[in-house]
C-alpha cells in the first residue's frame, strides 16, 4: 500500500496543532490529531474546506455607519468571494440585535448572516 | 443626563474586557457602587473593532466575534447595575484614589473612590517608535487604526497594502483588506518567526495566497505625498541589512503591526511602580498595585494574546477591588465625628474609630466659648440621646475640660452617626 503522510496546520483554536493525515492517493486512512475537533477538521479541510467569514454591512440609522456580522456556520471556501459581494449589497436598519438575522439562507447555503452585535437606532 | 456620585466603592478605568470583567466581579463580591469610565462613546473597548471571530472559546466554549464577547459582558454589567461614564477622559489619578475627569456635560470633576482598576489596555507602536527611514508621506498607518476605519467608520485606507509585521493583528487585517477587495502585496517580518498565532498563518495569509516573508523588513518609504511604494531588505540574526537583497514592491499603503505598548500614562502619575520588563504596574497575587487601593488588569499589565485570559485577569483583580473597597468602607463607618456643639469651640480627637471602645475609654478633651462661672453640665449626645455627662464646678475657655467616654457606652456609641459635645449651665 502506498501511503503517504501530509502535514496540515489545525485552525479550529488558538493552540495551533500540526494534524498528521496518513492518504493513500484520495483515501484518507488516518489522522493523527491532539482532539476530535481537529479530526473533524482535517476530514473537512480536505474534502470541503469551510471558513468562519466575518464581516460587515452598511446599517442606517446607527452610531456607526457598518453593522459587524457573522456566519452562523463555517461556509464553503470557494464561494467567500461570492458571500462578499452578497454582503456588499446588503443594507439594514437600526435597532438591531445581537444574533438577528440579517440574510437569510446567503446563496442558498443554508448559512444565515448574524449581527454580531446591538445597534441602538440614533 | 445621568448623575454621578462623588464617591463610589470602585471606579474602573477603561470599558474594554479588563475593566468590564473588573466591574462585573466587583458587583458580584459586594461593591455597592462600581463607576466605569471610558474615553469611547460606547463600551467595549478594541474588542468593538475586532470583528472577526475566534473570541471566547476559552470562557464561553464558542467561537464568538469580538463585539459579541464584548456585548456579553456589557449586558451583564449593566444589568448587575455597573454604572458607566463614557465619553469620559480621565486626566489625573491620585495615590489617594481621586479621578479627575472631563467630559461635555460635566466639565472638569472630581471622583472619590474607594479602589480603583487601572483597566486601560495598551498603544500601538507606530512609525517613530521604530525609526522607519524615509520620507514621510501619507499613507502609513498602524494596524489598529486602519482596524478601526475599516470594520467601524467604514473607511478604505488604501488600495495596495504592504504589511510590517506578522503579529495577529496585521494578520487579521492582510485578510480583512483582501475580503474588502484590497490587494496585499506582501507581510515583512524582522524576526526569524512568526510573531503571531500559527492558527492566523494559515487562515489569514495562506487563504488569501499572501506572501509572509521572514528577517525581512522595510529599509525606505518612498513617496512624497502619498506611499508609492516601499523598499524591503533581508536582514541577518542582527537586524542588519543585507546588501544585495533590497526590493521594491509597489504600493499605497504600509500598514505597521510591530508591537503593543502597555498605556500606563494615568498610573505613573498615580505613583503606580511600573517593570520595565512589561512596560505594565507591577502587580501581586491579588492585581494590587504598590499603590494600596489601586489595581491593574488586562493589556495595561502585559499585553496577552488571548482575551480570555484579559478576562480572568479583570475578574481577579474586581473581586480583590471591591474587598478592599468594602474594608475602607466599614472603616469609613466606623469613623464617627465628634461635633462641637453648644458653647463649644472645639474637641479633640476630631473623630473616633467605634470599635476602639471595646479596648478602654476614650478620652476628649475640650474648650468651651464663653466662660461659666457656674457648675456646668459637660453632655456628649448623639445628637438626641445623653451618652455620657460630667458636671464641673465651672468652665472656662483658658482652660481644657476633659472627659472621658467609659467602654459602659458602648452599645449607645455604635448607634451613634456622631457624637456632639456641649457646655451647659446646670
Amino acid at each position: 500500500m502506498e501511503t503517504e503522510v501530509q502535514r496540515m496546520i489545525c485552525i479550529t483554536c488558538p493552540k495551533g496543532c500540526t494534524l498528521e493525515i496518513l492518504r493513500d492517493g484520495d483515501v484518507i486512512v488516518d489522522v493523527k490529531a491532539g482532539c476530535k475537533r481537529g479530526k473533524d477538521y482535517a476530514h473537512a479541510e480536505l474534502t470541503d474546506p469551510r471558513r468562519m467569514i466575518a464581516s460587515s454591512v452598511v446599517i442606517e440609522g446607527a452610531l456607526h455607519p457598518l453593522l459587524p456580522v457573522y456566519t452562523s456556520a463555517p461556509f464553503p471556501k470557494p464561494r467567500i468571494h461570492e458571500l462578499m459581494q452578497t454582503l456588499r449589497a446588503a443594507k439594514v436598519q437600526a435597532p438591531v440585535k445581537m444574533g438577528d438575522v440579517v440574510l437569510e439562507d446567503v446563496l442558498g447555503t443554508g448559512i444565515n448572516i448574524i449581527a454580531s452585535r446591538d445597534m441602538t437606532r440614533i | 443626563m445621568k448623575t454621578i456620585q462623588s464617591k463610589y466603592d470602585v471606579v474602573v478605568i477603561g470599558s474594554g474586557p479588563a475593566g468590564l470583567a473588573a466591574a462585573i466581579a466587583a458587583k458580584k463580591e459586594g461593591a455597592e457602587d462600581v463607576l466605569v469610565i471610558d474615553r469611547d462613546l460606547e463600551p467595549g473597548g478594541i474588542l468593538l473593532q475586532c470583528i472577526h471571530n475566534g473570541f471566547g472559546l476559552e470562557t464561553f466554549q464558542q467561537d464568538l466575534p469580538g463585539p459579541s464577547y464584548a456585548q456579553r459582558f456589557i449586558d451583564e454589567a449593566v444589568g448587575l447595575g455597573v454604572e458607566l461614564l463614557l465619553d469620559t477622559m480621565v486626566l489625573d489619578i491620585t495615590s489617594q484614589r481621586k479621578v479627575t475627569v472631563s467630559n461635555r456635560f460635566m466639565g472638569i470633576a472630581d471622583i472619590d473612590a474607594r479602589s480603583i482598576v487601572l483597566a486601560m489596555g495598551c498603544r500601538e507602536r507606530t512609525r517613530a517608535q521604530i525609526r522607519l527611514p524615509g520620507f514621510r508621506p501619507a499613507g502609513v498607518f498602524t494596524a489598529g487604526t486602519a482596524q478601526r476605519w475599516v470594520n467601524v467608520e467604514g473607511y478604505m485606507p488604501g488600495s495596495r497594502f504592504v504589511i510590517l509585521g506578522s503579529g495577529d493583528i496585521g494578520m487579521i487585517m492582510a485578510r480583512r483588506l483582501s475580503l474588502e477587495g484590497a490587494k496585499v502585496e506582501r507581510v515583512l517580518e524582522i524576526m526569524p518567526f512568526l510573531t503571531g498565532l500559527t492558527r492566523n498563518y494559515v487562515q489569514c495569509l495562506n487563504d488569501y495566497d499572501i506572501p509572509l516573508q521572514l528577517s525581512h523588513t522595510v529599509n525606505r518609504i518612498i513617496g512624497k505625498n502619498r506611499v508609492e511604494a516601499i523598499e524591503s531588505v533581508q536582514v541577518d540574526e542582527r537586524w542588519n541589512p543585507i546588501p544585495g537583497t533590497s526590493e521594491i514592491i509597489p504600493c499605497d499603503t504600509l500598514l505597521l503591526s510591530v508591537g503593543l505598548i502597555p498605556e500606563n500614562e494615568l498610573s505613573k502619575k498615580a505613583g503606580v511602580r511600573i517593570d520595565p520588563i512589561t512596560g505594565g504596574p507591577y502587580v501581586d497575587d491579588t492585581f494590587q498595585t504598590n499603590v494600596p487601593g489601586i489595581f491593574a488588569a488586562g493589556n495595561v499589565v502585559h499585553v496577552y494574546d488571548l482575551v480570555d485570559w484579559v478576562t480572568e485577569a479583570g475578574l481577579a483583580s474586581g473581586r480583590s477591588a471591591a474587598r478592599f473597597a468594602t474594608t475602607v468602607r466599614n472603616s469609613e463607618i466606623r469613623h464617627i465625628p465628634l461635633v462641637a456643639g453648644e458653647n463649644v469651640r472645639y474637641v479633640v480627637p476630631h473623630e473616633l474609630d467605634k470599635d476602639n471602645l471595646a479596648n478602654g475609654e476614650i478620652r476628649l478633651q475640650l474648650r468651651v466659648k464663653t466662660p461659666i462661672e457656674a457648675p456646668t453640665r459637660i453632655e456628649v449626645s448623639d445628637g438626641e440621646n445623653l451618652v455620657t455627662r460630667k458636671v464641673e464646678p465651672y468652665a472656662r475657655p483658658g482652660e481644657i475640660i476633659t472627659l472621658t467616654i467609659s467602654p459602659r457606652a458602648y452599645d449607645d456609641v455604635q448607634r451613634a452617626g456622631r457624637l456632639v459635645v456641649s457646655a451647659v449651665k446646670r
